[in-house]
């Protein structure tokens, strides 16, 4: 499989909202290419017959009845750890120009 | 004898009066502090657990049954969310933050009498094998302290050691309780996948994430899990418990083990290596039929997890922000950098790994060739376990290849680090309950046994491990 480029290492950064130090930067692609290298054992496995699994509980849509539940809890309370807050809302900076 | 009796009798013995509930949290508070080096805690929830502590005690006095965990004191590792102090993962990015509302998993506890006294250190969000991930400290093994306690719930596994209280919880995504009771000398469980609740819980890998109990015996662990066990409305993932998981002490002999082939042999210590055959001996000697089984993908375990693990991470940190909670940088002049500067700054260089490795293997054009070939791979991992339990009932191997590492040894490898997992992930992909349990030293040091069943057979499983840890003694 493709080598990782410094370029893919920035632009994976971008795309997961971190900024990186030239030196992270560095290291990172080293060290992805090694996991990487690692983990391409997985193309020489023989998967015929087999699907993909991504739950093992065998649950199949888990629901409940659509009515309003009061855990007890206040606003005031379940947003006393934002950062900034307006009118019982959370508030953030401008999104639309 | 240590400082603590077997749970349910501490149980009975405050319900009884025999007991007090504030001394037995006074008396977890000062070994904490007597023991403070070990740096196995974060936080300590004094006031909370006093009061708490204090409420049990004049129940007591009024004649009111208290429950099965009566003032018993107990560690969550710090990311369940508790009342009474900050709940961090151990990470930069959730410094400061107070929980709104409690895991299920401590309520259930607390319900049935239970007392949190303090939160243990882990690796950063659980991301580890060592502790050295947190952003804070790393936590000192308990039998050699320029040695890890494993991670991720090192702090857990350490803090029972160390007697710091009877219990304490972890979490177990690719081998964090295992791994850590295997490291320390203490028995780790690690439930069928969805067993226990998560809510409340800060999510790691959630189709491997499980919370469970590490204790002193297997008797502990599985009068812990007894409570904890069961379905959820705020967690839709969980299961249907059975009726109770305190072990029957039941005749062992002519169970089928299956010594897992791929786990013995190559890549061990021959120390751990002695002390588990010396264990299969015991077993053998007792008439448990032992015969060697091969699951032949078991060594691309650690190459599914470690796509799978990072593409869940990268899900799930996507929530730190910095606008909801948690840091949050103040000075960016837009949104983005708002985002952006937060998480560079917020988390540490193993949780930038994972998220950005994700975020690759998630990534339009590799997809296919990593996510979905390694989620595969792990059905052909699952049917070659319901192969093998078929014929056995129970799997056995070592719970990791090495005793417990010097600190600082695999901290600029994260290849070698994330290779010490590599005894521990298959349950997690499969959903099996397993267990590690002690089985001597190697140099002084502590060897697991990891003893694995079927997926939902967790009450047998913790009948066998209870008979094994008898043989073993």
């Amino acid at each position: 499989m493709a080598k990782l480029t410094r370029d893919d290492v920035l632009k994976l950064a971008r795309l997961a909202r971190i900024d990186l130090t030239n030196e992270e930067i560095a290291e990172f692609e080293g060290e992805f290419n090694e996991i990487l290298q690692y983990v391409e054992q997985l193309q020489a496995v023989d998967v015929e017959g087999f699907a993909p699994t991504s739950q093992v509980t065998g649950l199949i849509n888990i629901t409940r009845k659509d009515v309003e539940k009061n855990y007890g809890y206040t606003a005031t309370e379940l947003l006393k750890n934002a950062p900034s807050v307006k009118d019982g809302h959370i508030q953030v900076r401008k999104m639309i120009g | 004898m240590g400082v603590w009796q077997p749970i349910a009798e501490i149980a009975e013995k405050v319900q009884s009066g025999e007991l007090k509930a504030l001394e037995l949290v006074e008396k977890s508070l000062g070994i904490i502090t007597e023991k403070q080096d070990y740096q196995a805690v974060i936080t300590t929830i004094e006031n909370r657990a006093k009061a708490r502590a204090q409420a049990i005690d004049e129940q007591v006095a009024k004649g009111q049954k208290v429950g099965q965990l009566a003032g018993v004191p107990f560690i969550a590792k710090d990311n369940f969310l508790v009342f009474g102090a900050e709940t961090t993962a151990a990470s930069n990015i959730l410094k400061g933050f107070e929980a709104p509302y409690q895991a299920t998993a401590i309520e259930k506890l607390e319900a049935e009498g239970a007392i949190c006294i303090a939160k243990a250190n882990l690796d950063a969000f659980a991301h580890g094998s060592s502790t050295e991930n947190s952003d804070f400290m790393t936590t000192h093994n308990p039998h050699d302290t320029s040695r890890v306690p494993g991670g991720s719930s090192g702090g857990s596994a350490a803090a029972v050691v160390l007697e710091m209280a009877p219990f304490a919880l972890g979490t177990d995504t690719g081998g964090s309780i295992r791994l850590p009771a295997s490291f320390t000398g203490s028995v780790g469980y690690k439930p069928t996948y969805g067993l226990v609740s998560r809510s409340g819980v800060i999510a790691m890998a959630s189709s491997t994430d499980v919370i469970g109990p590490l204790t002193m015996t297997v008797e502990d662990a599985a009068v812990v899990l007894d409570v904890m066990a069961g379905r959820d409305e705020l967690d839709s993932t969980t299961i249907e418990r059975e009726k109770s998981y305190l072990p029957v002490l039941s005749d062992i002999a002519g169970k089928k083990i299956g010594v897992v082939k791929e786990y013995m042999g190559e890549g061990i210590e021959p120390g751990v290596q002695q002390q588990v055959e010396n264990a299969i001996q015991k077993l053998r000697a007792t008439g448990v039929d032992v015969q060697e089984v091969s699951l032949p993908s078991l060594p691309l375990a650690l190459a599914v997890y470690y796509i799978i693990c990072p593409a869940e991470v990268s899900s799930n940190l996507s929530r730190y922000d910095g606008q909801r909670y948690g840091y949050s940088y103040t000075d960016a002049k837009d949104l983005e950098e708002s985002f952006s500067k937060t998480r560079s700054i917020g988390f540490g260089k193993e949780a930038k790994r994972r998220i950005m490795l994700g975020t690759y293997v998630l990534s339009s054009g590799y997809y296919d060739a990593y996510y979905k070939r390694a989620q595969t791979v792990r059905t052909k991992l699952i049917h070659e376990f319901e192969r093998a339990f078929s014929s056995v009932d129970f799997l056995l191997g070592p719970t990791a290849p090495t005793t417990a590492f010097k600190i600082g040894e695999n901290i600029d490898d994260p290849l070698k680090m994330y290779l010490t997992d590599i005894m521990t992930v298959a349950a997690n992909l499969v959903g099996a309950p397993a267990i590690s349990i002690p089985v001597g030293l190697s140099d002084g040091l502590p060897v697991g046994l990891q003893l694995i069943a079927e997926q939902g057979h967790d009450a047998a499983l913790l009948g066998f491990a209870k008979a094994t840890e008898g043989v073993m003694r």
